[in-house]
Protein backbone atom coordinates (compact mmCIF):
# COMPACT_ATOMS: atom_id res chain seq x y z
CA UNK A 1 0.00 0.00 0.00
CA UNK A 2 2.49 2.71 -1.14
CA UNK A 3 2.20 3.18 -4.69
CA UNK A 4 2.52 6.09 -6.33
CA UNK A 5 -0.20 7.04 -6.96
CA UNK A 6 -1.50 6.07 -3.85
CA UNK A 7 -2.76 9.23 -1.88
CA UNK A 8 -3.20 8.59 1.98
CA UNK A 9 -7.21 9.38 2.93
CA UNK A 10 -6.39 12.04 5.22
CA UNK A 11 -6.44 14.12 1.98
CA UNK A 12 -10.01 13.37 1.44
CA UNK A 13 -9.36 13.38 -2.32
CA UNK A 14 -7.84 11.00 -5.47
CA UNK A 15 -4.81 12.08 -7.45
CA UNK A 16 -6.86 13.67 -10.11
CA UNK A 17 -9.00 15.05 -7.46
CA UNK A 18 -6.06 16.62 -6.17
CA UNK A 19 -5.31 17.91 -9.91
CA UNK A 20 -8.94 19.35 -10.09
CA UNK A 21 -8.06 21.01 -6.85
CA UNK A 22 -4.75 22.57 -7.41
CA UNK A 23 -5.64 23.81 -10.92
CA UNK A 24 -8.92 25.71 -8.92
CA UNK A 25 -6.94 27.06 -6.14
CA UNK A 26 -4.33 28.39 -9.03
CA UNK A 27 -6.01 29.47 -12.02
CA UNK A 28 -8.81 31.73 -10.23
CA UNK A 29 -6.33 33.33 -8.27
CA UNK A 30 -4.79 34.40 -12.10
CA UNK A 31 -8.38 35.27 -13.59
CA UNK A 32 -9.14 37.43 -10.56
CA UNK A 33 -5.76 38.97 -10.92
CA UNK A 34 -6.22 39.64 -14.21
CA UNK A 35 -9.78 41.30 -13.79
CA UNK A 36 -7.90 43.24 -11.41
CA UNK A 37 -5.20 44.24 -13.47
CA UNK A 38 -7.18 45.24 -17.02
CA UNK A 39 -8.64 48.32 -15.53
CA UNK A 40 -5.53 49.43 -12.88
CA UNK A 41 -3.41 48.99 -16.14
CA UNK A 42 -5.45 51.23 -18.54
CA UNK A 43 -5.38 53.74 -15.20
CA UNK A 44 -2.21 53.90 -15.36
CA UNK A 45 -1.92 53.78 -18.89
CA UNK A 46 -4.01 57.08 -18.86
CA UNK A 47 -2.46 58.49 -15.79
CA UNK A 48 1.18 58.29 -16.27
CA UNK A 49 2.51 58.98 -12.98
CA UNK A 50 0.43 56.54 -11.25
CA UNK A 51 2.10 53.69 -12.86
CA UNK A 52 5.23 54.41 -10.64
CA UNK A 53 3.53 54.16 -7.53
CA UNK A 54 1.12 51.33 -8.37
CA UNK A 55 4.55 49.06 -9.33
CA UNK A 56 6.12 50.05 -5.81
CA UNK A 57 3.04 48.67 -3.97
CA UNK A 58 2.30 45.30 -6.44
CA UNK A 59 6.16 44.77 -5.90
CA UNK A 60 5.66 45.42 -1.50
CA UNK A 61 2.65 43.16 -1.77
CA UNK A 62 4.47 40.58 -3.49
CA UNK A 63 7.54 40.75 -0.74
CA UNK A 64 5.12 39.81 1.99
CA UNK A 65 5.33 36.20 2.85
CA UNK A 66 2.48 33.83 2.14
CA UNK A 67 2.09 33.20 6.05
CA UNK A 68 1.88 36.43 6.85
CA UNK A 69 -0.88 36.84 4.49
CA UNK A 70 -2.35 33.99 6.08
CA UNK A 71 -2.27 34.91 9.79
CA UNK A 72 -3.95 38.22 9.00
CA UNK A 73 -6.47 36.71 6.47
CA UNK A 74 -7.47 33.67 8.27
CA UNK A 75 -9.20 35.46 11.18
CA UNK A 76 -11.49 36.72 8.57
CA UNK A 77 -11.63 33.69 5.95
CA UNK A 78 -10.84 31.01 8.51
CA UNK A 79 -8.75 27.86 7.01
CA UNK A 80 -10.34 28.01 3.35
CA UNK A 81 -8.86 27.79 -0.37
CA UNK A 82 -9.91 31.03 -0.08
CA UNK A 83 -7.79 32.41 1.95
CA UNK A 84 -4.97 30.72 -0.03
CA UNK A 85 -6.49 32.51 -2.92
CA UNK A 86 -6.69 35.56 -1.99
CA UNK A 87 -2.84 36.55 -1.35
CA UNK A 88 -2.16 34.62 -5.13
CA UNK A 89 -4.37 36.62 -6.61
CA UNK A 90 -2.27 39.57 -5.16
CA UNK A 91 1.14 38.05 -6.14
CA UNK A 92 -0.35 37.48 -9.82
CA UNK A 93 -0.98 42.07 -10.09
CA UNK A 94 3.29 41.95 -10.07
CA UNK A 95 3.00 40.48 -13.12
CA UNK A 96 0.14 41.16 -14.94
CA UNK A 97 0.01 45.17 -14.00
CA UNK A 98 3.28 45.75 -15.90
CA UNK A 99 2.20 43.36 -18.54
CA UNK A 100 -0.79 45.27 -19.18
CA UNK A 101 0.25 48.49 -19.15
CA UNK A 102 3.72 47.37 -21.83
CA UNK A 103 0.94 45.75 -23.90
CA UNK A 104 -1.08 48.94 -24.04
CA UNK A 105 1.70 51.32 -24.43
CA UNK A 106 3.21 49.29 -27.56
CA UNK A 107 0.35 49.50 -29.75
CA UNK A 108 1.58 52.05 -32.10
CA UNK A 109 0.94 56.01 -32.02
CA UNK A 110 -0.27 55.92 -35.81
CA UNK A 111 -2.83 53.04 -34.99
CA UNK A 112 -3.95 54.83 -32.18
CA UNK A 113 -3.70 58.20 -34.15
CA UNK A 114 -6.03 56.59 -36.89
CA UNK A 115 -8.82 55.48 -34.97
CA UNK A 116 -9.52 58.41 -33.06
CA UNK A 117 -9.30 59.62 -36.59
CA UNK A 118 -11.84 57.74 -37.87
CA UNK A 119 -14.38 58.68 -35.38
CA UNK A 120 -13.88 55.83 -32.52
CA UNK A 121 -14.74 56.71 -28.94
CA UNK A 122 -12.74 56.28 -26.02
CA UNK A 123 -14.31 53.24 -25.15
CA UNK A 124 -14.79 51.56 -28.49
CA UNK A 125 -11.15 52.34 -29.39
CA UNK A 126 -10.06 50.46 -26.26
CA UNK A 127 -11.81 47.17 -26.37
CA UNK A 128 -11.64 47.09 -30.52
CA UNK A 129 -8.30 48.48 -31.33
CA UNK A 130 -5.97 48.91 -27.97
CA UNK A 131 -7.40 45.52 -26.43
CA UNK A 132 -7.04 42.98 -29.27
CA UNK A 133 -3.50 44.16 -30.53
CA UNK A 134 -2.29 43.98 -26.71
CA UNK A 135 -3.48 40.39 -26.55
CA UNK A 136 -0.07 39.21 -27.07
CA UNK A 137 1.84 40.59 -24.56
CA UNK A 138 -0.94 40.31 -22.14
CA UNK A 139 -0.88 36.80 -22.93
CA UNK A 140 3.19 36.57 -21.91
CA UNK A 141 2.08 38.05 -18.87
CA UNK A 142 -0.24 35.59 -18.05
CA UNK A 143 1.68 32.64 -18.77
CA UNK A 144 4.31 33.87 -16.56
CA UNK A 145 1.28 34.50 -13.76
CA UNK A 146 0.03 31.29 -14.36
CA UNK A 147 2.87 29.06 -13.76
CA UNK A 148 4.16 30.67 -10.65
CA UNK A 149 0.25 30.32 -9.29
CA UNK A 150 0.75 26.77 -10.09
CA UNK A 151 4.31 25.97 -7.63
CA UNK A 152 2.96 29.03 -4.81
CA UNK A 153 -0.50 26.88 -4.61
CA UNK A 154 1.07 24.21 -2.14
CA UNK A 155 2.13 26.86 0.48
CA UNK A 156 -1.79 26.35 1.12
CA UNK A 157 -0.18 23.17 3.32
CA UNK A 158 0.13 25.08 6.22
CA UNK A 159 -3.19 26.17 6.74
CA UNK A 160 -5.47 22.88 6.86
CA UNK A 161 -4.30 21.16 4.07
CA UNK A 162 -5.13 24.10 1.55
CA UNK A 163 -2.36 23.13 -0.50
CA UNK A 164 -3.99 20.84 -3.37
CA UNK A 165 -1.03 18.44 -4.84
CA UNK A 166 1.39 20.21 -2.14
CA UNK A 167 -0.64 18.66 0.76
CA UNK A 168 1.57 15.67 -0.87
CA UNK A 169 4.86 17.14 0.20
CA UNK A 170 3.33 17.04 4.05
CA UNK A 171 2.05 13.56 3.56
CA UNK A 172 5.48 12.27 2.56
CA UNK A 173 7.36 13.48 5.33
CA UNK A 174 4.95 12.17 7.85
CA UNK A 175 3.63 9.03 6.83
CA UNK A 176 7.96 8.75 5.28
CA UNK A 177 6.69 8.22 1.68
CA UNK A 178 8.89 10.03 -0.49
CA UNK A 179 7.39 9.05 -3.81
CA UNK A 180 4.70 11.24 -2.94
CA UNK A 181 7.09 13.82 -2.73
CA UNK A 182 8.07 13.22 -6.64
CA UNK A 183 4.24 12.80 -7.32
CA UNK A 184 3.57 16.25 -6.25
CA UNK A 185 6.42 17.82 -7.61
CA UNK A 186 6.28 16.20 -10.95
CA UNK A 187 2.56 16.68 -11.22
CA UNK A 188 3.34 20.67 -10.67
CA UNK A 189 5.38 21.10 -13.36
CA UNK A 190 3.66 18.78 -15.51
CA UNK A 191 0.38 21.09 -15.04
CA UNK A 192 2.80 24.11 -15.52
CA UNK A 193 3.85 22.92 -19.33
CA UNK A 194 0.02 22.15 -20.04
CA UNK A 195 -1.17 24.97 -18.95
CA UNK A 196 1.72 27.05 -20.52
CA UNK A 197 0.83 25.06 -23.57
CA UNK A 198 -2.62 25.98 -23.31
CA UNK A 199 -1.88 29.65 -23.08
CA UNK A 200 -0.13 29.30 -26.19
CA UNK A 201 -2.44 27.78 -27.69
CA UNK A 202 -4.67 30.89 -26.85
CA UNK A 203 -2.60 33.05 -28.40
CA UNK A 204 -1.98 31.62 -31.68
CA UNK A 205 -5.99 31.49 -31.97
CA UNK A 206 -6.91 34.92 -30.99
CA UNK A 207 -3.61 36.40 -33.31
CA UNK A 208 -4.05 34.92 -36.87
CA UNK A 209 -2.75 38.51 -37.61
CA UNK A 210 0.85 37.94 -36.11
CA UNK A 211 3.41 37.23 -37.92
CA UNK A 212 3.90 33.56 -37.09
CA UNK A 213 7.81 31.37 -37.19
CA UNK A 214 10.80 32.03 -35.48
CA UNK A 215 12.71 34.08 -38.54
CA UNK A 216 10.25 36.43 -38.64
CA UNK A 217 9.75 38.10 -35.28
CA UNK A 218 10.21 41.38 -36.86
CA UNK A 219 7.03 42.95 -39.16
CA UNK A 220 8.58 42.56 -42.19
CA UNK A 221 8.08 46.09 -43.31
CA UNK A 222 9.57 47.10 -46.92
CA UNK A 223 9.84 50.53 -45.36
CA UNK A 224 11.66 49.54 -42.44
CA UNK A 225 12.48 52.66 -40.97
CA UNK A 226 10.39 52.52 -37.85
CA UNK A 227 11.13 50.21 -35.54
CA UNK A 228 8.31 48.25 -34.66
CA UNK A 229 7.09 49.44 -31.04
CA UNK A 230 5.37 46.46 -29.70
CA UNK A 231 8.37 43.79 -30.70
CA UNK A 232 9.50 43.56 -27.40
CA UNK A 233 6.49 42.25 -26.24
CA UNK A 234 6.28 40.40 -30.02
CA UNK A 235 9.70 38.60 -28.17
CA UNK A 236 8.20 37.91 -24.74
CA UNK A 237 5.35 36.46 -26.01
CA UNK A 238 7.26 34.29 -28.49
CA UNK A 239 9.52 33.42 -25.64
CA UNK B 1 2.38 78.22 -29.59
CA UNK B 2 1.71 75.49 -32.22
CA UNK B 3 0.09 77.66 -34.38
CA UNK B 4 -0.23 81.35 -33.94
CA UNK B 5 -3.88 82.89 -35.63
CA UNK B 6 -3.40 80.78 -38.80
CA UNK B 7 -5.81 82.37 -41.28
CA UNK B 8 -6.05 80.01 -44.48
CA UNK B 9 -9.33 79.43 -47.18
CA UNK B 10 -9.00 76.14 -48.64
CA UNK B 11 -11.00 75.57 -52.08
CA UNK B 12 -13.31 73.05 -52.58
CA UNK B 13 -12.75 69.96 -54.62
CA UNK B 14 -8.41 70.42 -55.00
CA UNK B 15 -5.52 69.15 -53.23
CA UNK B 16 -4.29 72.06 -50.75
CA UNK B 17 -0.68 71.33 -49.72
CA UNK B 18 0.63 72.79 -46.11
CA UNK B 19 4.25 72.57 -46.18
CA UNK B 20 6.97 74.04 -43.71
CA UNK B 21 10.02 72.68 -41.71
CA UNK B 22 9.44 70.85 -38.96
CA UNK B 23 7.45 71.88 -36.13
CA UNK B 24 6.12 74.79 -37.93
CA UNK B 25 2.52 73.37 -36.91
CA UNK B 26 1.63 71.76 -40.04
CA UNK B 27 0.37 68.54 -38.34
CA UNK B 28 -1.37 70.40 -35.69
CA UNK B 29 -2.94 73.00 -38.07
CA UNK B 30 -4.51 69.54 -39.93
CA UNK B 31 -5.40 67.64 -36.88
CA UNK B 32 -7.29 71.08 -36.12
CA UNK B 33 -9.38 70.18 -38.97
CA UNK B 34 -10.84 67.52 -37.16
CA UNK B 35 -10.91 68.66 -33.95
CA UNK B 36 -7.91 65.56 -32.75
CA UNK B 37 -6.51 69.32 -31.61
CA UNK B 38 -8.59 71.74 -30.29
CA UNK B 39 -8.35 75.30 -31.26
CA UNK B 40 -7.71 77.78 -28.24
CA UNK B 41 -9.50 80.05 -29.87
CA UNK B 42 -11.12 80.67 -33.33
CA UNK B 43 -13.22 79.43 -35.42
CA UNK B 44 -12.59 76.46 -38.29
CA UNK B 45 -15.90 76.62 -40.46
CA UNK B 46 -16.48 73.85 -43.49
CA UNK B 47 -19.14 74.51 -45.60
CA UNK B 48 -19.59 78.00 -44.03
CA UNK B 49 -20.53 75.94 -40.55
CA UNK B 50 -18.43 75.74 -37.92
CA UNK B 51 -16.75 72.44 -36.91
CA UNK B 52 -18.05 72.73 -33.12
CA UNK B 53 -21.73 72.28 -33.53
CA UNK B 54 -21.74 68.59 -34.61
CA UNK B 55 -20.31 65.81 -32.32
CA UNK B 56 -16.66 64.77 -32.55
CA UNK B 57 -17.00 61.74 -33.89
CA UNK B 58 -19.58 62.17 -36.37
CA UNK B 59 -17.17 65.16 -37.69
CA UNK B 60 -14.53 62.54 -37.73
CA UNK B 61 -15.92 60.11 -39.58
CA UNK B 62 -17.22 62.58 -42.43
CA UNK B 63 -13.32 63.35 -43.27
CA UNK B 64 -11.20 60.64 -44.28
CA UNK B 65 -8.01 60.76 -42.82
CA UNK B 66 -4.49 59.30 -44.05
CA UNK B 67 -1.25 58.91 -41.62
CA UNK B 68 2.65 58.34 -41.96
CA UNK B 69 3.22 54.38 -41.59
CA UNK B 70 -0.64 54.31 -42.87
CA UNK B 71 -1.66 53.40 -39.06
CA UNK B 72 -3.42 49.98 -40.32
CA UNK B 73 -5.05 48.19 -37.49
CA UNK B 74 -2.61 45.23 -37.78
CA UNK B 75 -4.95 42.61 -36.02
CA UNK B 76 -7.70 43.38 -38.94
CA UNK B 77 -8.15 42.13 -42.57
CA UNK B 78 -6.76 44.29 -45.17
CA UNK B 79 -10.62 44.48 -46.04
CA UNK B 80 -12.00 44.86 -42.74
CA UNK B 81 -9.45 47.73 -42.19
CA UNK B 82 -10.82 49.41 -45.45
CA UNK B 83 -14.68 48.53 -43.80
CA UNK B 84 -13.90 50.50 -40.51
CA UNK B 85 -15.39 53.70 -41.07
CA UNK B 86 -18.51 52.30 -43.12
CA UNK B 87 -18.79 50.15 -39.87
CA UNK B 88 -18.54 52.96 -37.31
CA UNK B 89 -21.65 54.54 -39.64
CA UNK B 90 -23.59 51.61 -38.87
CA UNK B 91 -23.64 50.20 -42.47
CA UNK B 92 -24.34 46.14 -42.68
CA UNK B 93 -21.15 43.91 -42.85
CA UNK B 94 -22.05 42.80 -46.00
CA UNK B 95 -22.47 46.26 -47.82
CA UNK B 96 -18.85 47.52 -46.06
CA UNK B 97 -17.17 44.69 -47.22
CA UNK B 98 -18.29 45.02 -50.39
CA UNK B 99 -17.74 48.57 -50.62
CA UNK B 100 -14.47 47.98 -49.04
CA UNK B 101 -13.42 45.54 -52.58
CA UNK B 102 -14.85 48.51 -54.65
CA UNK B 103 -12.02 50.76 -53.26
CA UNK B 104 -9.10 48.02 -52.99
CA UNK B 105 -9.30 48.21 -57.24
CA UNK B 106 -10.03 52.03 -57.10
CA UNK B 107 -6.64 52.19 -55.16
CA UNK B 108 -4.77 49.48 -57.21
CA UNK B 109 -4.73 46.85 -54.70
CA UNK B 110 -4.95 42.93 -56.23
CA UNK B 111 -8.50 41.50 -54.82
CA UNK B 112 -6.33 38.55 -53.42
CA UNK B 113 -5.15 40.79 -50.99
CA UNK B 114 -8.67 41.23 -49.17
CA UNK B 115 -8.33 38.61 -46.14
CA UNK B 116 -3.92 39.02 -45.45
CA UNK B 117 -2.84 41.20 -42.41
CA UNK B 118 -1.39 44.61 -43.07
CA UNK B 119 1.94 42.43 -41.83
CA UNK B 120 1.47 40.33 -45.13
CA UNK B 121 1.99 43.94 -47.42
CA UNK B 122 4.92 46.08 -48.50
CA UNK B 123 4.88 49.61 -47.05
CA UNK B 124 3.78 50.99 -50.59
CA UNK B 125 1.01 48.65 -50.36
CA UNK B 126 -0.35 49.54 -46.80
CA UNK B 127 -0.02 52.90 -47.43
CA UNK B 128 -2.63 52.35 -50.50
CA UNK B 129 -5.22 50.48 -47.96
CA UNK B 130 -4.50 53.80 -45.86
CA UNK B 131 -5.81 55.86 -48.53
CA UNK B 132 -8.62 53.17 -49.58
CA UNK B 133 -9.54 52.88 -45.59
CA UNK B 134 -9.98 56.81 -45.96
CA UNK B 135 -11.70 56.97 -48.65
CA UNK B 136 -14.44 53.68 -47.64
CA UNK B 137 -17.49 56.18 -46.79
CA UNK B 138 -16.71 58.96 -49.70
CA UNK B 139 -16.40 61.93 -47.39
CA UNK B 140 -16.11 64.90 -48.98
CA UNK B 141 -13.06 65.93 -47.03
CA UNK B 142 -9.70 63.84 -47.21
CA UNK B 143 -6.95 65.18 -44.27
CA UNK B 144 -3.15 63.58 -45.27
CA UNK B 145 -0.47 63.65 -43.13
CA UNK B 146 2.47 62.93 -44.56
CA UNK B 147 1.46 59.91 -46.22
CA UNK B 148 3.80 59.32 -48.15
CA UNK B 149 7.56 60.39 -46.11
CA UNK B 150 7.73 56.48 -45.15
CA UNK B 151 8.00 54.91 -48.54
CA UNK B 152 11.09 54.73 -50.35
CA UNK B 153 10.90 57.30 -53.77
CA UNK B 154 10.08 54.91 -56.63
CA UNK B 155 7.19 53.55 -54.34
CA UNK B 156 6.79 57.04 -53.22
CA UNK B 157 6.22 58.59 -56.73
CA UNK B 158 4.10 55.90 -57.81
CA UNK B 159 2.01 56.53 -54.69
CA UNK B 160 1.40 60.43 -55.36
CA UNK B 161 0.76 59.62 -59.19
CA UNK B 162 -2.16 57.15 -58.08
CA UNK B 163 -3.49 59.96 -55.63
CA UNK B 164 -3.59 62.66 -58.90
CA UNK B 165 -5.49 59.57 -60.76
CA UNK B 166 -7.64 59.19 -58.07
CA UNK B 167 -8.62 62.83 -57.32
CA UNK B 168 -9.35 63.39 -61.22
CA UNK B 169 -12.07 60.93 -60.56
CA UNK B 170 -13.42 61.65 -57.32
CA UNK B 171 -12.41 65.18 -57.10
CA UNK B 172 -12.35 65.35 -52.79
CA UNK B 173 -11.28 68.71 -51.04
CA UNK B 174 -8.05 67.11 -49.74
CA UNK B 175 -5.41 68.87 -47.35
CA UNK B 176 -2.06 67.28 -47.88
CA UNK B 177 0.80 68.01 -44.97
CA UNK B 178 4.25 66.99 -46.51
CA UNK B 179 7.59 68.51 -45.00
CA UNK B 180 8.99 68.02 -48.91
CA UNK B 181 8.59 70.85 -51.03
CA UNK B 182 8.83 68.20 -54.33
CA UNK B 183 6.36 66.76 -52.93
CA UNK B 184 3.59 69.71 -52.48
CA UNK B 185 4.68 71.28 -55.74
CA UNK B 186 3.67 67.97 -57.49
CA UNK B 187 0.75 67.18 -55.54
CA UNK B 188 -0.34 71.45 -54.86
CA UNK B 189 -3.51 72.75 -56.62
CA UNK B 190 -2.45 75.36 -53.96
CA UNK B 191 0.23 75.14 -51.35
CA UNK B 192 0.71 76.70 -48.25
CA UNK B 193 4.01 77.36 -46.96
CA UNK B 194 4.08 77.61 -42.95
CA UNK B 195 6.91 78.98 -40.84
CA UNK B 196 7.48 77.97 -37.14
CA UNK B 197 4.55 78.81 -35.08
CA UNK B 198 1.77 78.29 -37.66
CA UNK B 199 2.77 81.50 -39.12
CA UNK B 200 1.68 81.11 -43.29
CA UNK B 201 4.70 82.37 -45.19
CA UNK B 202 3.05 82.37 -48.64
CA UNK B 203 -0.28 80.40 -50.23
CA UNK B 204 0.01 80.44 -53.63
CA UNK B 205 -0.33 77.33 -56.69
CA UNK B 206 3.22 75.91 -56.95
CA UNK B 207 4.24 77.84 -60.12
CA UNK B 208 3.75 81.07 -58.50
CA UNK B 209 5.27 79.78 -55.35
CA UNK B 210 8.41 78.65 -57.51
CA UNK B 211 8.17 81.51 -60.00
CA UNK B 212 8.11 84.38 -56.81
CA UNK B 213 8.51 83.44 -53.43
CA UNK B 214 7.66 85.77 -50.77
CA UNK B 215 10.41 86.25 -49.12
CA UNK B 216 13.88 85.04 -48.43
CA UNK B 217 12.24 82.22 -45.93
CA UNK B 218 10.27 80.77 -48.76
CA UNK B 219 13.09 81.02 -51.06
CA UNK B 220 15.23 79.19 -48.79
CA UNK B 221 12.86 76.55 -48.49
CA UNK B 222 12.20 75.75 -51.93
CA UNK B 223 16.18 75.13 -52.58
CA UNK B 224 18.50 76.36 -54.69
CA UNK B 225 17.14 74.72 -58.02
CA UNK B 226 14.14 76.15 -57.86
CA UNK B 227 14.52 77.82 -61.30
CA UNK B 228 14.82 74.00 -62.74
CA UNK B 229 12.29 73.05 -61.07
CA UNK B 230 10.19 75.39 -61.99
CA UNK B 231 10.98 73.97 -65.82
CA UNK B 232 8.53 71.23 -64.44
CA UNK B 233 5.74 73.34 -65.31
CA UNK B 234 6.41 74.78 -68.94
CA UNK B 235 5.52 71.73 -71.67
CA UNK B 236 7.99 71.06 -73.71
CA UNK B 237 4.88 71.60 -76.96
CA UNK B 238 6.48 74.74 -78.06
CA UNK B 239 10.48 73.32 -79.09
CA UNK B 240 11.01 73.19 -82.67
CA UNK B 241 12.37 69.78 -83.32
CA UNK B 242 14.59 69.26 -86.04
CA UNK B 243 13.52 65.76 -87.56
CA UNK B 244 16.52 65.94 -90.09
CA UNK B 245 19.37 65.03 -88.59
CA UNK B 246 17.63 61.32 -87.79
CA UNK B 247 18.73 58.56 -89.83
CA UNK B 248 18.00 54.97 -89.98
CA UNK B 249 19.56 52.21 -89.78
CA UNK B 250 19.75 50.89 -92.73
CA UNK B 251 19.92 54.48 -94.73
CA UNK B 252 21.69 54.38 -97.90
CA UNK B 253 24.73 56.69 -98.69
CA UNK B 254 23.11 59.41 -100.42
CA UNK B 255 20.48 59.91 -97.42
CA UNK B 256 23.61 59.93 -95.29
CA UNK B 257 24.91 62.20 -96.80
CA UNK B 258 22.66 64.88 -97.60
CA UNK B 259 21.72 64.47 -94.20
CA UNK B 260 25.68 64.99 -92.74
CA UNK B 261 24.82 69.36 -93.19
CA UNK B 262 21.48 69.12 -91.64
CA UNK B 263 22.28 71.53 -88.96
CA UNK B 264 23.65 69.32 -86.19
CA UNK B 265 27.12 67.98 -85.74
CA UNK B 266 25.16 64.39 -84.89
CA UNK B 267 22.94 62.52 -86.67
CA UNK B 268 20.41 60.22 -84.44
CA UNK B 269 20.41 56.77 -85.97
CA UNK B 270 17.17 55.19 -85.42
CA UNK B 271 16.28 51.50 -86.12
CA UNK B 272 13.79 50.49 -88.75
CA UNK B 273 10.51 51.10 -86.42
CA UNK B 274 12.45 55.14 -86.01
CA UNK B 275 13.15 54.11 -82.24
CA UNK B 276 16.46 55.76 -81.66
CA UNK B 277 19.58 53.70 -81.16
CA UNK B 278 22.67 56.32 -80.49
CA UNK B 279 24.53 59.67 -82.29
CA UNK B 280 27.01 59.26 -84.38
CA UNK B 281 29.66 61.61 -86.34
CA UNK B 282 28.14 61.61 -90.27
CA UNK B 283 31.73 60.68 -91.24
CA UNK B 284 32.15 57.83 -89.27
CA UNK B 285 28.53 56.42 -90.62
CA UNK B 286 28.39 53.62 -93.95
CA UNK B 287 25.94 53.16 -95.55
CA UNK B 288 24.55 49.44 -95.01
CA UNK B 289 26.79 48.75 -91.99
CA UNK B 290 26.39 50.76 -89.70
CA UNK B 291 28.02 49.52 -85.96
CA UNK B 292 25.57 49.63 -83.43
CA UNK B 293 28.20 49.32 -80.95
CA UNK B 294 29.71 52.70 -81.91
CA UNK B 295 26.95 54.78 -81.72
CA UNK B 296 27.33 57.35 -78.61
CA UNK B 297 24.34 56.81 -75.94
CA UNK B 298 20.92 59.14 -76.59
CA UNK B 299 20.44 59.63 -72.81
CA UNK B 300 16.86 59.40 -71.83
CA UNK B 301 14.77 60.47 -74.50
CA UNK B 302 12.33 62.83 -73.49
CA UNK B 303 8.01 62.63 -74.75
CA UNK B 304 7.42 65.45 -77.22
CA UNK B 305 4.67 68.03 -75.55
CA UNK B 306 3.88 65.28 -72.89
CA UNK B 307 6.70 66.22 -70.94
CA UNK B 308 8.09 69.45 -69.25
CA UNK B 309 10.82 71.41 -70.05
CA UNK B 310 12.60 70.42 -67.41
CA UNK B 311 12.64 66.64 -68.64
CA UNK B 312 14.07 68.29 -72.05
CA UNK B 313 16.85 70.21 -70.35
CA UNK B 314 17.85 66.74 -68.42
CA UNK B 315 17.96 64.69 -71.50
CA UNK B 316 20.26 67.59 -73.31
CA UNK B 317 22.46 68.00 -70.49
CA UNK B 318 22.79 64.17 -69.88
CA UNK B 319 23.31 63.33 -74.05
CA UNK B 320 26.76 63.08 -74.53
CA UNK B 321 26.55 65.63 -77.96
CA UNK B 322 24.40 68.32 -75.82
CA UNK B 323 21.21 67.40 -77.98
CA UNK B 324 18.25 65.91 -76.53
CA UNK B 325 16.12 63.35 -78.28
CA UNK B 326 12.01 63.80 -78.52
CA UNK B 327 9.91 60.81 -78.77
CA UNK B 328 6.35 60.32 -79.50
CA UNK B 329 4.14 57.98 -77.58
CA UNK B 330 5.04 54.76 -79.07
CA UNK B 331 9.22 55.68 -78.26
CA UNK B 332 9.69 57.09 -82.01
CA UNK B 333 11.61 59.14 -82.34
CA UNK B 334 9.95 62.61 -82.76
CA UNK B 335 13.01 65.17 -83.46
CA UNK B 336 15.81 66.22 -81.63
CA UNK B 337 16.78 69.58 -79.80
CA UNK B 338 19.99 71.28 -79.07
CA UNK B 339 20.60 72.61 -75.48
CA UNK B 340 20.68 76.01 -77.54
CA UNK B 341 17.36 75.77 -78.24
CA UNK B 342 15.85 74.34 -74.98
CA UNK B 343 17.68 77.41 -73.93
CA UNK B 344 15.67 79.74 -75.79
CA UNK B 345 12.85 77.92 -75.20
CA UNK B 346 12.96 78.73 -71.37
CA UNK B 347 13.53 82.41 -72.04
CA UNK B 348 10.68 82.32 -73.99
CA UNK B 349 8.64 80.37 -71.41
CA UNK B 350 9.42 82.77 -68.79
CA UNK B 351 8.73 86.09 -70.81
CA UNK B 352 4.99 84.01 -71.55
CA UNK B 353 4.70 83.55 -67.94
CA UNK B 354 5.34 87.15 -66.80
CA UNK B 355 1.80 87.51 -68.78
CA UNK B 356 -0.56 85.04 -69.23
CA UNK B 357 1.11 81.50 -67.88
CA UNK B 358 1.30 78.71 -70.07
CA UNK B 359 1.43 75.93 -67.64
CA UNK B 360 1.44 72.37 -67.79
CA UNK B 361 -1.25 70.63 -65.74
Amino acid sequence: MSGFFDIPSDLQHSWWGLIGLHLREALLPVLAGLLLALPLGQLCVRVRWLYAPVLWVTTVLYAIPSLAFFVVLIDYTGQTELTVMIPLTVYSLVVLVPAIVDAVRSVPQETLAAATAMGFGPVRRYLQVQLPIAVPAIIAGLRVATVSSISLVSVGTLIGNQGALGNLLHDATIYNRPELAWNAVITMAVLAMLADAVLVLVRVLLTPWMPSGAGRRTTPRTAGTRPVPAEPALKDAAR
Amino acid sequence: MAVDRLSLEIPDRSITVLVGPSGCGKTTTLRMINRMVEPTEGTILIDGVDSRQQPVNILRRSMGYVIQNAGLFQHRTIIDNIATVPRLLGWSKDKSRARARELMERVGLDAALAKRYPYQLSGGQQQRVGVARALAADPPVLLMDEPFSAVDPVVRKGLQDELLRIQEELGKTIVFVTHDIDEAVKIGTMVAVLRTGGRLAQFAPPAELLSSPADAFVEDFLGADRGIRRLSFFSSAGLDLLTAPIVAVDATAEQIAARADAGAPYLLVTDVDGKPLGWSEPGRLTAGRIDRGQLLSHGRPFVAGQESLRAALDCAVLSPTGWAVAVDGEGRAAGVVSQQAIGEAIRGAHEDSVGPAKVLR
